[in-house]
């Protein structure tokens, strides 16, 4: 893990000597400076910074929620809480064979339908192309969207899980969490529903505070006995 | 009412102006970052009788699309001052002089920006100017700075402004309203104090080149002033109950 943790706004140098900037810093002669506000991290020859705070920039792998905003012939167009929209072209989910003719598209997505999708490949001069043939990819049928930060995606999943696993555990609810900040949850119970709700809305808003985990515990603890 | 009293008195014998400053003290400046919740970013700046608000959207998509860069984002600043920010009602359709202002904020915002990782977007910052006092375009920039970067938008750094001025013969730091309309020389500068670049420099009036040079020199050790008290609108918002 990082040696040193720092909490910086952009124009404040994270460190001086020979290493290698990588995210959110810049070179600038000897100093790295950072662009961001968040957390930096000093590793043995690098240094990155965590932003606290951003808009969604889509990267190749990730898992995001999108929502179906319109399609034409060939395509659906995604909202993935970016500043660019989600591209997913008609034949990956119709297969290799798919015709404009014998194939209507708003069959299988419509306008609204929320997707958990993969990022395929995005790079600077087009929009990101999106997957949905995958396990577990596809079109989410039953749930809620719960919108969160994107910066507070890592603290709601938790180290190797930890944290998400523990909602889940205590509500039966399960938790899809797109990397773009939007986190679907689907529960049979009403109940487990609103405190898996609630708990993720909690990260949320505390994710800086330290035992946040055992604050989340008691959460779900306490409303079992009520 | 306009600054033109024949009988003020702009710096008196023991150096003190016509506010009660001394000649290198700015007037009281308070940041706060964030305060707007539909906005991805804002800020609130009182620089001295100066209320603004800064209200920053994206990076998103750019409307017109005819407007967008394939290379690199793109940033569009609109200033504007309310109705009831000066003492006779402002028309409300912009001016000759808030377009102007507009563009001179861009374009000393546009080195800090690093809108190069957004291509084919647009960065919009929306300058409300509720309340003037002179020097409204610094204190616009050092807020719109703050709101820039409580949207998230990676910055190089952040850009601080201040006036400095030459007043009764004198080069002071903070030209406010009255000194402005009667002073010799107003001269805004933006900054960008870690990366020790000037991003933004005016000048209205006439300086001899000794004077200009103490000019910016003192515009510079104001704009470390105000850079220190944007860091801490930062983090009061984002570090204010952890500690550090």
């Amino acid at each position: 893990m990082a040696d040193k943790r720092k909490y910086v706004i952009p124009g404040d140098i994270v460190t001086s000597g020979p290493f290698r900037p990588e995210q959110n810093v810049i070179l600038e002669g000897n100093n790295i400076i950072s662009t961001v506000v968040g957390i930096s991290e000093i590793y043995e020859d690098s240094v990155k910074v965590i932003p606290l705070t951003g808009k969604y920039l889509p990267k190749i792998d990730d898992l995001v929620i999108g929502k179906v905003v319109s399609h034409t012939s060939l395509s659906w167009e995604l909202d993935i809480n970016s500043c660019y929209i989600g591209f997913l072209p008609a034949m990956d989910v119709f297969g290799r064979d798919f015709s404009t003719h014998s194939d209507e598209l708003s069959s299988k997505l419509k306008t609204g339908d929320l997707v958990a999708a993969r990022i395929a490949n995005f790079d600077r001069t087009r929009d990101p192309l999106i997957t949905i043939s995958d396990r577990d990819l596809g079109k989410i049928d039953d749930g809620v969207l719960v919108k969160i930060s994107t910066s507070k995606v890592p603290r709601l999943i938790g180290k190797k899980g930890s944290m998400i696993q523990m909602i889940e555990n205590g509500t039966n609810a399960a938790v899809t969490i797109g990397q773009n900040g939007w986190v679907v949850v689907a529960c049979e119970s009403a109940e487990g529903l609103a405190k898996a709700k609630k708990a993720i809305e909690m990260v949320n808003e505390k994710a800086h505070i330290a035992n946040l985990t055992d604050l989340i515990q008691d959460m779900l603890n306490e409303k079992d006995e009520s | 009412m306009g600054g033109r009293d024949a009988t003020m008195v702009l710096l008196d014998e023991n150096g003190i102006r016509c506010d009660g400053r001394k000649i290198d003290e700015p007037r009281k400046i308070v940041i706060k970052a964030g305060g707007l919740k539909n906005a991805d970013g804002s800020a609130y700046i009182e620089f001295g009788d100066n209320k603004i608000l800064v209200g920053v959207f994206g990076p998103r998509d750019v409307h017109p699309k005819h407007m967008s860069n394939t290379d690199t984002g793109i940033l569009r600043v609109r200033y504007h001052m309310e109705p009831f920010s000066v003492d006779e009602r402002k028309r409300p359709a912009p001016s000759r002089r808030e377009i102007e202002i507009s563009k001179v904020i861009k374009e000393a915002l546009e080195p800090a920006v690093m809108l190069e990782k957004f291509p084919r977007t647009a960065v919009d910052v929306f300058i409300e100017v509720l309340q003037a006092d002179g020097g409204t375009r610094c204190a616009a920039l050092t807020a719109a700075s703050v709101a820039l970067a409580d949207a998230g938008i990676p910055m190089r750094d952040m850009v601080a402004a201040i006036a400095s001025g030459k007043v009764a013969d004198t080069i002071v730091l903070d030209v406010n309203n009255e000194e402005d309309q009667a002073g010799q020389a107003d001269m805004p500068i933006g900054y960008m104090p870690s990366l020790k670049k000037i991003t933004l420099l005016q000048l209205d009036g006439v300086l001899t080149p000794e004077e200009y040079k103490k000019c910016v020199d003192v515009g510079v050790k104001g704009c470390e002033v105000v850079y220190e008290l944007q860091k801490k609108a930062l983090h009061d918002k984002y570090f204010g109950n952890r500690g550090d």
